[in-house]
């Protein structure tokens, strides 16, 4: 009876258990990379940021102590790199996001049959790589380059003056390269707007710039928010730009976490930054999207 | 914008045209719309008639011609300078307002007063209030008409334009809302133009009925007119069914025209008579007919020597094929009410109608 029992519950749940095997079937690879390359090295982070160096002395030889003054030592020796981080990611986000949301409007608007290209332009630079572009700026705005010395004979820029090492090239060299990552979400969202919601606005009495502050904007909100988020977070964590179009004076905290990780062998250090950096980004965001107000619009 | 208070009156359409390229969607149409009429524009997909809504709303501009509404010109005007709203086919509510504010734009773009208060008013005249916190995407589909047409109304416009709005409905929401809005026309005075290719819809609710094809508008009149009455072939056939017979002018009895009907002589008022020369296409609608065995005796208009060749029962009526000597079949309707003999396939049969149910065309036209 027992028996009889079990095997008809087992046959009434069969196609559902059978989806939710498939579901987890497909899943399983992207839990199984996520294991591997986040989870894993983060709990190796974790562990190694309360670490104190070896009583040996060794180079790269450390011991857990679970010291977590580690997280305050770092922060308050690095407290300018932070800010400046932050700073500097928000001006590149703010920029990229005054100069993508036009252009993403013009391609989903009234880029006509060179939509497709256009779009390509905007990922054209990924065909080549991050490193490289952020070279070539180096060069193009570098002591002999074309900008500075046009500058100068222009008289607009002191012959003294240079563009690279200053903050305005780091947050230039930022804003250039997230850019697309502002462009492709804001294009994505206004591509997706109904034309007949712009239409109801006009005969509903609003003008051309009403209808984009009461519709249009409204409506790409989920596109903005995507695209500072995307441009955001990378660009505090990056280290290219102030490296190679900045000074030490410009230096990020990804530049100090880098250092810490390959040059000094300080490992708790760089990996208490890393966290620090991690949950300040988290927090933020989290504040960002909260109010902004876009989770019933995404 | 307070000028658009003012503007009121016939919406007048000169001599309007619209092109793409080489296609006349719209072909030199003129058109009175009087004021606080329920208006139709009746046609296939593909005739021209939203394009007529849209340059009265000002979302295409006329290749040529004018659209006034009582001396206005409003032919060059922007839409959002018109004083007339559109209930979309979609809807098109804006997806990230709630219902009140998508009622409210208009009056806020406008800069009115006392929002709260007509859109509390609009929203009980669609039976919706209580709806008015949530968003489009929670509403049904005919709820979100229901917005549609409030968010319209509460503007008082001089101009209601309605393109397909119950095209999404399913059947028996359709009859509800077509019911509901003639009811709402009446309420609040405005001028309706409703765009539509469903003819019973266009015959329930409209008083005048525009018929259009091919940019042009082939018959107008009221629902009645038009059916009884058809000018073209085309309306004939767009508004419900007609049978069409070859026949020709013989002689003059009275107010009637004697016609030759393939051998049988039958009487067609003079008033009905559309052609202009003796060769005739001679029109029955197929519930005019009546059915008879072959040796009964009938008096009217009767062609016999038919035989039956198909049934269908529909419930309400049922729908027969008559194939007549000459090789034609002919549709008649018969109501299921128990007048008419029990008729199989193969029967002989005769057909018989009444006299004033004749309406005849030009034998050339088609």
């Amino acid at each position: 009876m027992a028996i009889a029992h079990s095997s008809s519950t087992e046959k009434a749940f069969a196609p559902a258990k059978k989806s939710t095997r498939t579901a987890y079937f497909l899943l399983a690879p992207g839990i199984l990379w996520l294991l591997v390359f986040f989870a894993f090295p983060l709990i190796n982070l974790a562990e190694t940021s309360t670490k104190t160096p070896a009583p040996t002395f060794e180079t790269g030889e450390f011991v857990q102590t679970f010291r977590f003054a580690n997280f305050f030592d770092a922060f308050a020796a690095n407290q300018e790199q932070f800010f400046r981080s932050f700073f500097y990611a928000l001006c590149a986000t703010l920029l990229a996001l005054a100069i993508a949301y036009p252009l993403a409007y013009a391609i989903a608007f009234r880029s006509g049959p060179w939509k497709n290209f256009l779009l390509v332009m905007v990922i054209a630079p990924f065909f080549t790589s991050f490193l490289l572009r952020t070279l070539a700026w180096k060069q193009i705005l570098g002591a002999e380059g074309p900008v500075v010395s046009t500058l100068q004979f222009l008289r607009i820029l002191p012959s003294d003056a240079t563009i690279t090492a200053t903050a305005f090239s780091v947050i230039m060299g930022l804003t250039y390269n997230f850019l697309p990552f502002m462009t492709l979400p804001i294009y994505a969202s206004l591509d997706r707007i109904d034309y007949r919601l712009l239409e109801a606005s006009g005969d509903l009495y609003a003008n051309g710039a009403t209808t984009f502050r009461k519709v249009t904007l409204p409506l790409s909100m989920p596109g903005v928010v995507a695209g500072t988020l995307l441009t955001f977070i990378p660009s505090s964590g990056d280290y290219i730009n102030a490296q190679l179009l900045g000074s030490p004076d410009n230096f990020m905290i990804g530049n100090v976490i880098n250092s810490r990780f390959f040059r000094v062998v300080d490992y708790p250090t760089a990996s208490s930054l890393s966290f620090i950096l991690m949950a300040t980004i988290l927090v933020l965001v989290v504040i960002y999207i909260r109010r902004a107000g876009t989770d019933e619009l995404v | 914008m307070a000028e658009s208070k003012k503007v009121q009156g016939d919406l007048v359409l000169e001599h309007v045209t619209k092109t793409f390229g080489d296609f006349v969607a719209v072909d030199d149409l003129s058109l009175v719309i009087p004021k606080g009429s329920f208006f139709a524009l009746l046609g296939p997909s593909g005739c021209g008639k939203t394009t007529t809504l849209r340059m009265i709303a000002g979302l295409e501009e006329p290749s040529s011609g004018k659209i006034k509404i009582g001396d206005t010109d409003i032919t060059t005007t922007k839409a959002y300078e018109r004083p007339v709203n559109t209930v979309f086919q979609n809807y098109a509510l804006f997806p990230h307002l709630t219902i009140f504010e998508n009622v409210a734009f208009g009056l806020r773009r406008r800069g009115i007063k006392d929002v709260e208060e007509a859109v509390e008013k609009v929203l009980n005249l669609v039976e919706l209030s209580h709806l008015k916190n949530r968003k489009p995407g929670q509403l049904s589909g005919g709820q979100q008409q229901r917005i549609a047409l409030a968010r319209a109304v509460v503007n008082r416009p001089a101009l209601l334009l309605l393109d397909e709005p119950l095209g999404a409905l399913d059947l028996k929401l359709r009859r509800q809302m077509q019911i509901e809005l003639k009811w709402i026309q009446t309420e609040v005075g405005i001028t309706f133009v409703h765009v539509t290719h469903d003819q019973e819809e266009a015959m329930t609710m409209a008083d005048t009925i525009a018929v259009m094809n091919n940019g042009k508008i082939e018959q107008m009149g009221s629902p009645a007119d038009l059916y009884e009455n058809p000018s073209t072939v085309f309306v004939a056939n767009f508004l419900g069914q007609s049978n069409f017979i070859e026949g020709s002018v013989t002689g003059t009895d009275g107010d009637n025209l004697v016609v030759d009907l393939k051998g049988s002589k039958i009487a067609l008022p003079k008033s009905r008579n559309n052609a202009k020369g003796n060769v005739l296409k001679v029109g029955i609608r197929p519930e005019k007919f009546r059915l008879h065995q072959a040796n009964e005796k009938v008096s009217g208009n009767v062609l016999s020597g038919g035989v039956i060749t198909d049934i269908s029962f529909f419930g309400v009526s049922t729908q027969y094929l008559v194939e007549m000597p000459w090789k034609q079949e002919l549709m008649v309707f018969e109501q299921n009410d128990g007048g008419v003999p029990e008729l199989e396939k193969g029967d002989p049969v005769a057909l018989s109608w009444e006299p004033q149910f004749t309406f005849a065309l030009d034998g050339n036209s088609n």
